[in-house]
This record gives structure tokens, C-alpha cells and sequence, in this order.
């Protein structure tokens, strides 16, 4: 199993009475509540964070997107990912957004993100969300009825950038351009591995089937609600002769570690609730834009329970107390035995190949977020992390340059240095 | 009333044409939401005219938005729906997003409209007295956005006896997606560059109460359009006045048109 540590780059000083005082987290969120200067620190400490994971020994590090939004910092992972690639080694990229319909031309994230797997020797997951609606049909003025055609056929160009060898031309419905070469182009061939975070759509699975690429369900309300979407992707799997390689899915959880469950309780309980309470008070009317849900989702959600579920875990919080947040699963706590035993039960129950961690979420603290991490790798990676690996290969992991074939950056070489 | 129903083809899918009453045509392009059923407004208008009212792509009855890219395509399609109605040359009514598409037409084929009578148009946007956004709005706070009566709105998207429930949802989400891709994200489709070649007579009417477009753009629209112009208040209307006040809004209309 590959262990991904996750970071939403959350904006800490949300004040108390947030969520009386405002009315969403995201896409009007006031703005007199941004602070430049603490911003500073956050984004410095959230770098931090990321590369302490790495130096723990966590298989990849995970960046994603997010705009006009007070829990995700990162209007641009790919800049947290440049600098990442610079200060890391061996742990892999991923990068869980770029919102394909949001670049013009898209041919920009070809280029970006063959940039970071340039840099990094190859390190580099390429995420490929369609963006949530708050994001990209709002924040980014996006047409929702157009968003998942103009999506598809970004990720059609994009793919085309990386693969084909000459200067091509390409005529779109959305995109139209003369000359198309990507100029760099990945290290890993054909491309660098594609993952798509995507809700509980039929579409999605499908098209990830006939892709072949990883599915990772993102939801921030654990495996309990998680459980049914899951199950509803690898019965899709089945239904269309894929075998049920536990690496075609990813899916994220949030956890925290100590050293008895008492104290875990203790220690994470103002985090959980910040994220909960204040992160998730996202304002009903930006979640549904016409046209963002196609035809036969909507007929699916009104006939199956299944993606009835899956449609309300999208950004709702049913729980705003730690002890009901810690009862439906949302994060999971414990001494690292308890957790390792948790995490194995939820990996096999869902059959997940890649698990996502958020180690640190609302405003938790950097001494916090790295005791968690510490422990969780030094105590709780060691028991779960050969799962699924004699069983089955993990055919979307990133394939990186030979060791002895790569740069090494100043900073690193000197860090090692004596 | 019962209107006779059928079927014209726009881009090769099928649109829906509702028609009543006798005499001269007179065409009308409903507001956001489209016509899920035939409104009050209809049968008063139905009265005095041969009243055809064609549901534009992705409105209820009609198929096809998902082919239009963009401001050209609707306004091909407008036309190409109103000609197949019968309605070339006939007088136009156009209400909310129908109102933005009759007024293309005008603009673009001006053979293809005799008198238009413009209901709370869409197409312009002004920062300074903004448009609301009816694409961030809460399922159950529309009604009260769209009508003064929020009942009125209420009775016209309420299923059919015996309607399919998933179906009646599929329709309601289509129509919103049709205007939205219009629409999407200020309501301004650039019209105002192509008022100025709307030479016809035209009406235009506001419902005092709009909380969508401020009455004030009637002005907009009066000093822009080339053709003779009169601005009228439907005095404690909504956006959809046509449903908060069928009697004196189709007063208004008939009275232009005849």
C-alpha cells in the first residue's frame, strides 16, 4: 500500500465566531479576514509540514486546489510543488488539481506539470479534477454546462501534448491551435501517472476504467460514508471485466495519533472541530450550479441511495462535535496499534490501494502536525505499509529516473552533508 | 385553454410549439424556467390572437441547448425556432432570457419581427447596479427571487397530476442549465452592441418589483434600440411579471400590438 500525507494548506485564524458571523468559507469568504503577514508564516510552516512528511519516510506528498476558499490555501499547487521537488528526493508529487477547464489554453498544464516532473526526476502524480463547483464555476466563472465537455477535451489535448512526438495542430470545440509542442515534456513515458479525484458519478468510474487510471475518492467524512461509493465503483469495475487491483483507488482520511487514545482525543479535538465547524461552512448556494450535475446523475441520485449518500458527503458536515465527528469516522483516532488497525480494516474493506492522510487539518499546529506525522511513520507505517504489495502491482505509481541519474539540489546536498 | 402542440426540429432536435386562440400571430418566448405548463398569461393573450408560444432549447418540451457554444448559436436557433413556429414577420413578445433572444432576432433578421414587446430582458450587466446571480440561489429561495407572488412560481414548476417525479426534476435542472448557458456568469450577452439595429416599434416592460434586473435598465434598453420606444411599469410585478400580473401585462402587450 502506498501512504500519501495530504496537506489543504487551511488558513488557521478563522476567528471563533465564524461561521455565525459569515456566511460561507468559500467563493465570498470577507476578505479583512486574510492577514498577508500570518500568511507568511502559514504557507512557510505548511512547506514545512509537507517536507517533514517526506523526511519521515511517507510515500508521496499530496498539493491540491482550491480558490476563494479559507481551507485550502493553494490557488496554485504547482508552485507548492516546485518547491517541493527542489526539496525532496525520493517521495513522490502528487499533485490532486489541476482543474483542467480552468487553464486557457490547457496546454499551460502540460506544461507545468512537465515542468515539476522535470525537475523532480520524474516524481510527479498528475491529479485531473473536473474542480468542485465552488472553485471553478464560481470562483472561476466557469459555465457549468460546459465545464465537463471542456474538461474531457483538455484532458485530451493535454494528453496529446505529452504524447506525440511531432508539432501537431488541434481543433476543438473549446480549444483551437495551430502549433501544440509541449516544450519540456515529462521525464516518465508515456506520461506521468494519472489520477482523477472525482464524487460518486458512474461517468467518472467508467472513464477511469477505460483509461485506466486511478480513482481517488476525496471526501472529508471518512470510510463510513465512503464505504457505499466505493463499493459502487468496484462493482462498476467488475461489471466492465476490470480486475479489483486495490491500486485503482485512492481515498482520503483524516487521522490522529498518540500514545494512548485519551490523550489523541485531547490533542486533536480543537483541530477537528475548527475544520468541521468553521472550514466546511460552505454557503448551499454556491454547491449546485444548473448544468454542473448532468442529466443522468441526477436521475441516479434520485433512484439509488448509494449516490445519495455519495451527493451529500461532497462538502456537508452532518457533525460539528468532536465526539460525533470521532463516532461517524470522519477522523480516526488512537494509539498507532489502534490506528494501524483501523487504517488496515478501512484499506481492505474499500479496497483501497492509496491511502491519502491528512495529518494536519484546521488549526492545528506545526509542533502538533509533526508529532502526528512522526508517530504515524515511525509507529503506524511499519504495520500497514506492505499491504496489497505481494498481491498486486501498483501500475500507477510514478517511475522515476534512476537515483545515481538524478541532480541532486545545493540545499539537499548540503543537508546532508555532516 | 388547451393549446394544440407540436414539434419543430432545431439543429435536429425536436422543440416544442403550444398554440391557441384565432386571428393574427403573436409569438412568445418565456422567461427562465421556460413553460412546464400553459400559464394564465397564454389563454388572456389567446383571447385576441393566435398566440404561439415555441419552448427554445433545453426548455421545457425542448431538447438541444447542450449543442449551442454561444451567443451566435441561440440567436440561429431563435430564429430557426420561430420561423418553423410560423411566426416570420409576426409581432414578439419575449420575456426575462426570452426577451434577450427576441431582441436578437430584431436586431440581426429584422424581417422576422414586426412589433417586439420586450418583458425584463436579459443581456445587459452594469457593475454599478448588478444583475443578481439566479445561479447561486437555494432551491427554495427562487420562487421569492423570480415573482413578487412567490405562489405564482410555485404553481407553475409544481408536477403535473401523474407526472413522473424523476422526470419533472430532469426538466426543471435542464431548463436552469439552458439559461445558464446562456447567461453564465452575468447575463450579459454583448446585446447591447446590437440594439442600436432594432428598428421595430418596441414596448418595453418592467415589473416594479424585479429583484433579478433592476427596472432601471429599461432605460438601457429604450435609449440603445434605434425603433420608436415606450417604457411601461407593471406596478408590483416580479422578474416573471407575465406571472404575477397576467392581466395587465397582456393589457400592455395587446394594446401595443393591435
Amino acid at each position: 500500500m502506498k501512504l500519501l500525507w495530504f496537506h489543504l494548506m487551511p488558513y488557521t485564524e478563522l476567528p471563533d465566531d465564524f461561521r455565525e458571523k459569515n456566511s460561507s468559507v468559500w467563493v465570498d469568504i470577507d476578505s479583512k479576514l486574510f492577514k498577508p503577514e500570518r500568511a507568511h508564516r502559514m504557507y512557510n510552516e505548511f512547506m514545512d509540514e509537507l517536507e517533514y512528511a517526506a523526511e519521515c519516510g511517507f510515500d508521496g506528498i499530496c498539493v491540491n486546489e482550491h480558490h476563494s476558499n479559507g481551507y485550502g490555501l493553494m490557488p496554485s499547487p504547482n508552485l507548492i510543488a516546485a518547491s517541493l521537488a527542489r526539496r525532496t528526493f525520493d517521495t513522490a508529487l502528487c499533485v490532486m488539481g489541476n482543474s483542467l477547464a480552468l487553464y486557457n489554453p490547457a496546454v499551460r498544464v502540460a506544461e507545468e506539470m512537465a515542468m515539476i516532473d522535470c525537475i523532480s526526476g520524474g516524481r510527479l502524480i498528475a491529479g485531473f479534477p473536473v474542480g468542485s463547483a465552488m472553485d471553478t464555476c464560481y470562483a472561476y466563472a466557469q459555465n457549468p454546462s460546459m465545464l465537463r465537455a471542456r474538461y474531457r477535451e483538455a484532458h485530451d489535448l493535454i494528453i496529446r501534448a505529452w504524447t506525440t512526438e511531432e508539432t501537431f495542430a488541434f481543433n476543438g470545440r473549446y480549444n483551437q491551435h495551430r502549433y501544440v509542442n509541449a516544450w519540456p515534456r515529462p521525464v516518465q513515458k508515456p506520461h506521468p501517472p494519472i489520477w482523477i479525484p472525482g464524487g460518486g458519478s458512474v461517468e467518472t468510474w467508467q472513464w477511469c476504467a477505460e483509461m485506466d487510471y486511478v480513482y481517488a475518492y476525496l471526501s472529508y467524512f471518512g470510510f463510513r460514508e465512503g464505504n457505499a461509493t466505493m463499493q459502487g465503483f468496484w462493482d462498476q469495475m467488475k461489471e466492465l471485466g476490470k480486475d479489483p487491483n486495490p491500486f485503482r483507488a485512492g481515498f482520503l482520511q483524516f487521522v490522529g495519533v498518540a500514545e494512548t487514545r485519551e490523550e489523541a482525543r485531547k490533542l486533536y479535538k480543537e483541530a477537528g472541530e475548527y475544520f468541521y465547524g468553521r472550514c466546511l461552512h460552505v454557503d448551499q448556494r454556491f454547491t449546485n450550479p444548473p448544468g454542473y450535475t448532468t442529466e443522468a446523475t441526477i436521475r441516479a441520485k434520485v433512484t439509488s441511495m448509494m449516490s445519495l449518500a455519495a451527493a451529500r458527503a461532497q462538502v456537508f458536515a452532518k457533525a460539528q462535535e468532536w465526539d460525533e465527528i470521532l463516532e461517524k469516522g470522519y477522523v480516526i483516532i488512537g494509539t498507532p496499534d489502534e490506528v494501524a488497525d483501523q487504517l488496515r480494516n478501512v484499506a481492505t474493506t474499500l479496497n483501497v490501494g492509496h491511502l491519502m492522510l491528512l495529518l494536519q487539518y484546521g488549526n492545528m499546529t506545526r509542533d502538533v502536525t509533526q508529532y502526528n506525522t512522526r508517530l504515524f511513520a515511525e509507529q503506524v507505517l511499519p504495520q500497514i505499509g506492505d499491504l496489497f504489495d505481494n498481491e498486486w502491482e501498483d501500475r500507477w505509481w510514478p517511475q522515476p529516473m534512476p537515483p545515481e541519474a538524478r541532480a541532486t539540489p545545493h540545499s539537499l546536498s548540503q543537508a546532508a552533508a555532516p | 385553454m388547451n393549446p394544440v402542440e407540436r414539434t419543430v426540429e432545431v439543429n435536429g432536435r425536436p422543440c416544442r410549439v403550444w398554440e391557441a386562440g384565432e386571428g393574427e400571430p403573436l409569438g412568445y418566448l418565456a422567461g427562465l424556467g421556460g413553460l412546464p405548463k400553459w400559464p394564465p398569461i397564454l389563454d388572456k393573450l389567446a383571447a385576441k390572437r393566435r398566440v404561439i408560444a415555441p419552448s427554445l432549447p433545453g426548455y421545457p418540451g425542448s431538447l438541444g441547448h447542450d449543442l449551442l457554444d454561444d451567443q451566435f448559436d441561440w440567436a440561429l436557433a431563435a430564429e430557426a425556432l420561430l420561423r418553423g413556429a410560423g411566426l416570420e414577420g409576426a409581432d414578439l413578445v419575449g420575456v426575462s432570457v426570452g426577451g434577450a433572444l427576441a431582441a436578437e432576432v430584431a436586431a440581426i433578421w429584422p424581417a422576422m419581427v414586426r412589433r417586439l414587446v420586450l418583458l425584463a430582458p436579459f443581456g445587459i450587466f452594469d457593475e454599478a447596479e448588478p444583475v443578481a446571480d439566479v445561479f447561486a440561489v437555494r432551491p427554495k429561495n427562487l420562487a421569492q427571487l423570480l415573482c413578487a407572488d412567490p405562489a405564482k412560481f410555485a404553481a407553475l414548476i409544481e408536477p403535473h397530476e401523474g407526472a413522473d417525479d424523476i422526470e419533472t426534476k430532469v426538466e426543471q435542472a435542464r431548463a436552469a442549465e439552458a439559461a445558464a448557458r446562456m447567461l453564465w456568469p452575468l447575463g450579459d450577452t454583448r446585446l447591447v452592441k446590437r440594439l442600436p439595429r432594432i428598428v421595430q416599434p418596441t414596448l418595453i416592460l418592467w415589473g416594479s418589483e424585479d429583484r433579478v434586473i433592476p427596472p432601471s435598465y429599461a432605460h438601457r434598453f429604450a435609449e440603445a434600440i434605434s425603433g420608436q420606444t415606450e417604457v411601461q411599469a407593471i406596478p408590483g410585478a416580479g422578474h416573471l411579471a407575465d406571472l404575477d400580473a397576467p392581466g395587465p401585462v397582456s393589457e400592455a402587450v395587446l394594446g401595443f400590438v393591435n
